[in-house]
């Protein structure tokens, strides 16, 4: 039956293209939801993952925004309380900085300050940049910001399949929610359910399983630790790693679990290691499971100081899946031969690309 | 020209019994407040209050052109715009008083303000930050083809704001029904108007974002209220916002039940001077001279309004307070 082969092939697409789709269908479903933002309607369609709709959905429900995030943001609150459900796009997540007064102060706090009475339906997209020389203001990762804040929902995608599940529950949700994209995740590509399922909110997903130690990785960071699980695996050290998904609420129920029966905790974040996720995940997992620790937990994250453009510069700065083995080798009594024969391994491989783009088929910019 | 942009027309025909109630709302705001300032020392109101004391023409003005489902956003000093939109005077003061009957469920105090059934979308304390959120009740009138109209209450200090001018671009490049309503007190707690803005008519902001707008007195009602009637009409027709800067002036401190005169922030006389135009004695006059309201009218007003708040109050007091283990419930909805 040539069409059951069908419906079992694996339907390979990108997490951009799987984000387009969750609007579509979330759209489809519900007219109360719309889209905005700057370059909503622009022929690039931000990186794909608006492309047609205003075409599809008219003017009304995909809006142009403006250069006035705080504006807009405030605007969107206004709509989600009279009823309406918006999907807000940054291109970069630092001009959303300019609408943190309105999330902090206003989507964050609606509903709490009215008594429940009202409530905020919003999902701000957020796209973190990385490589080609970005620069200082349009590559940092900085989700441990919008996590710090009591009621928002903040959602770190790293799969295609992912990303279109996790929106779908987002826009379906009734708080605010943060959904940050990295833009290298947007290459990401993997079978993705032509169906509408939404991907339920709640906490980790184990993306790979073992005893030796359990390592915590955001969005991107999860494809660079992904690979350094798997040359370790092959090494004969297996660990459980976790794709933190959801920074808030936080959940760490299954880490803890995992981290009892390993002793080892290793957090890589996308963002700068201080006050990052990690330090959140690991003192959490140390004050619940600390007799069960057998070494100190390790942190992964950016350096302490801000993304240089030149390649020159920027060689280095962010963890790569060698460093990754590394730390997660070590604390795992790993020997040191068996770690550098893991660590040239993995180094042949990623030598082979290019530091400074996602994949060798881009040919920038960003 | 800015001023003449909106032409005056004959919408705006009063009864008498019409006029007498504008007399009675403002009434009813000014005792409500002036009860908050008599208790407040009593501290069972343990939340900063920030008193529409000698702006009550502005609020009722405005808010008698509204209907219920009409949106309005508020600012910090918001009991007068909640009450002449109709918000619950029972819930404001228990909110006042932190208790689970308020607005807010006591969460919120006299900052936060609201009453969904009243048309009160919310009051926000960030200088400007509210002005957004009715642009978004606009746009969400718009979308759902409601032919209601949402209207900004803002202050002086909020046009110097970024988000206020990020507010009226986006309005008008939309064409969303909104009224941005500007009541020019002259003062940012104890900064006049002259050290934070050049001089120009303050109505010229409207100009930059291709708005119509009008400049009235604020402590007369009835301009007030004819203004709100064109930049409301125009509104809710789908031809776009509108501004409407409303001249008055505050007449205790900023934050708190006091006068504040003898601060010397504000130059010799100038209270004394807004004072003598008062909107509610000067409207009383008025009323007076056209042979509509007499003696025995007010007083009937007076006891009803003051029997409202005695029992507001008295409720208020009566009710329970939240309890500590609610505080961490409805972070997520």
């Amino acid at each position: 039956m040539p069409e059951l082969a069908r419906a079992l092939e694996p339907r390979i697409i990108s997490a951009a293209e799987a984000i387009r789709e969750a609007t579509v269908a979330a759209m489809e479903r519900d007219e109360r939801v719309f889209v905005m933002g700057e370059g909503a309607t622009d022929p690039k369609g931000i990186f794909g993952t608006t492309s047609g709709l205003r075409e599809r959905f008219g003017a009304h429900r995909v809006l142009e925004m403006p250069i006035a995030e705080n504006g807009w943001t405030g605007m969107a609150i206004g709509a989600a309380l009279c009823g309406q459900r918006p999907i807000l796009i940054h291109q970069r997540v630092e001009f959303s900085l300019l609408a943190m007064e309105q999330l902090v102060n206003n989507a964050a706090k609606i509903h709490y300050v009215s008594g429940g009475r009202h409530r905020a339906p919003l999902v701000i997209r957020l796209i973190v940049g990385r490589g080609w020389g970005q620069g200082p203001a349009h590559s940092q990762s900085l989700e441990a910001l919008f996590a710090h804040v009591p009621g928002l929902k903040v959602v770190m995608p790293s799969s295609a399949a992912d990303a279109k599940g996790l929106l779908l529950a987002a826009v379906a949700d009734d708080s605010p929610v943060v959904f940050i994209e990295h833009r290298w995740m947007h290459y990401a590509s993997g079978h993705v359910d032509p169906e509408p399922r939404a991907v339920a909110l709640d906490g980790p997903k184990r993306v790979r399983e073992g005893d030796r130690a359990t390592v915590v990785a955001t969005s991107y960071m999860t494809l660079e630790a992904l690979q350094a699980a798997e040359a370790l695996a092959a090494a004969g050290c297996a660990v459980d790693l976790f794709d933190l998904r959801v920074l808030r609420p936080l959940d760490v129920g299954a880490i803890t679990a995992s981290v009892r029966k390993t002793g080892r905790l290793i957090t890589v974040d996308t963002g700068h290691a201080t006050y990052g996720i990690g330090a959140e995940v690991c003192a959490r997992v140390t004050s619940a499971a600390f007799e069960d620790l057998r070494a100190a937990p390790v942190r992964i994250g950016l350096p302490e100081h801000p993304t240089p453009s030149a390649r020159s510069l920027a060689e280095g700065y962010y963890p790569r899946s060698p460093q990754i083995a590394v730390a997660v080798g070590r604390a795992a009594g790993v020997s040191a031969t068996v770690l550098e024969e893991v660590c040239a391994g993995l180094a042949r491989e990623r030598d082979a690309m290019p530091l400074d783009i996602p994949h060798p088929s881009f040919k920038g910019p960003f | 020209m800015t001023q003449t942009t909106m032409r005056p027309t004959l919408t705006s025909v009063l009864t008498p019994h019409a006029r007498i109630d504008l007399f009675r709302q403002m009434l009813r705001i000014r005792r409500i407040e002036e009860e908050i300032a008599r208790r407040y020392a009593e501290q069972q109101m343990r939340c900063p209050v920030h008193l529409s004391v000698g702006q009550e023409a502005a609020a009722v003005g405005a808010c008698c052109v509204l209907r219920a489902t009409d949106q309005i956003v508020s600012t910090h000093r918001c009991h007068g715009h909640y009450l002449a939109k109709g918000g619950s005077l029972n819930a404001m003061i228990a909110e006042l008083h932190g208790r689970v009957t308020g607005c807010c469920s006591g969460r919120g105090g006299s900052m936060h303000l609201f009453d969904a059934a009243a048309g009160v979308l919310a009051s926000v304390p960030i200088v400007g930050g509210n002005v957004p959120l009715a642009v978004g009740a606009a746009l969400a009138a718009k979308q759902r083809r409601t032919n209601d109209v949402a209207v900004a209450f803002f202050g002086d200090g909020a046009l110097e704001e970024g988000v206020v001018h990020e507010s009226a671009n986006l309005a008008a490049t939309h064409g969303l029904p909104m009224v941005f309503f500007l009541e020019n007190n002259r003062y940012s707690v104890y900064t006049p108007l002259d050290q934070r803005q050049p001089a120009r008519p303050i109505v010229a902001f409207a100009d930059a974002h291709g708005m119509p707008a009008r400049s009235v007195d604020g402590n007369d009602v009835l301009s007030v209220r004819e203004a709100m009637i064109h930049a409301v009409a125009r509104a809710r027709r789908g031809d776009g916002p509108s501004l409407v800067v409303a001249e008055t002036y505050r007449f205790l401190e900023h934050c708190g039940p006091a006068d504040d005169d003898a601060l010397g922030y504000r130059p010799a006389g100038e209270l004394a001077r807004w004072q003598a135009r008062c909107p509610i004695t000067s409207f009383e006059a008025y009323l007076r001279e056209l042979g509509e309201l007499e003696d025995a009218i007010i007083e009937a007003f007076k006891t009803t309004i003051a029997a409202e708040i005695k029992l507001a109050f008295a409720d208020a007091l009566a009710a329970p307070v939240p309890a500590p283990e609610t505080a961490q419930e409805g972070v997520y909805a």
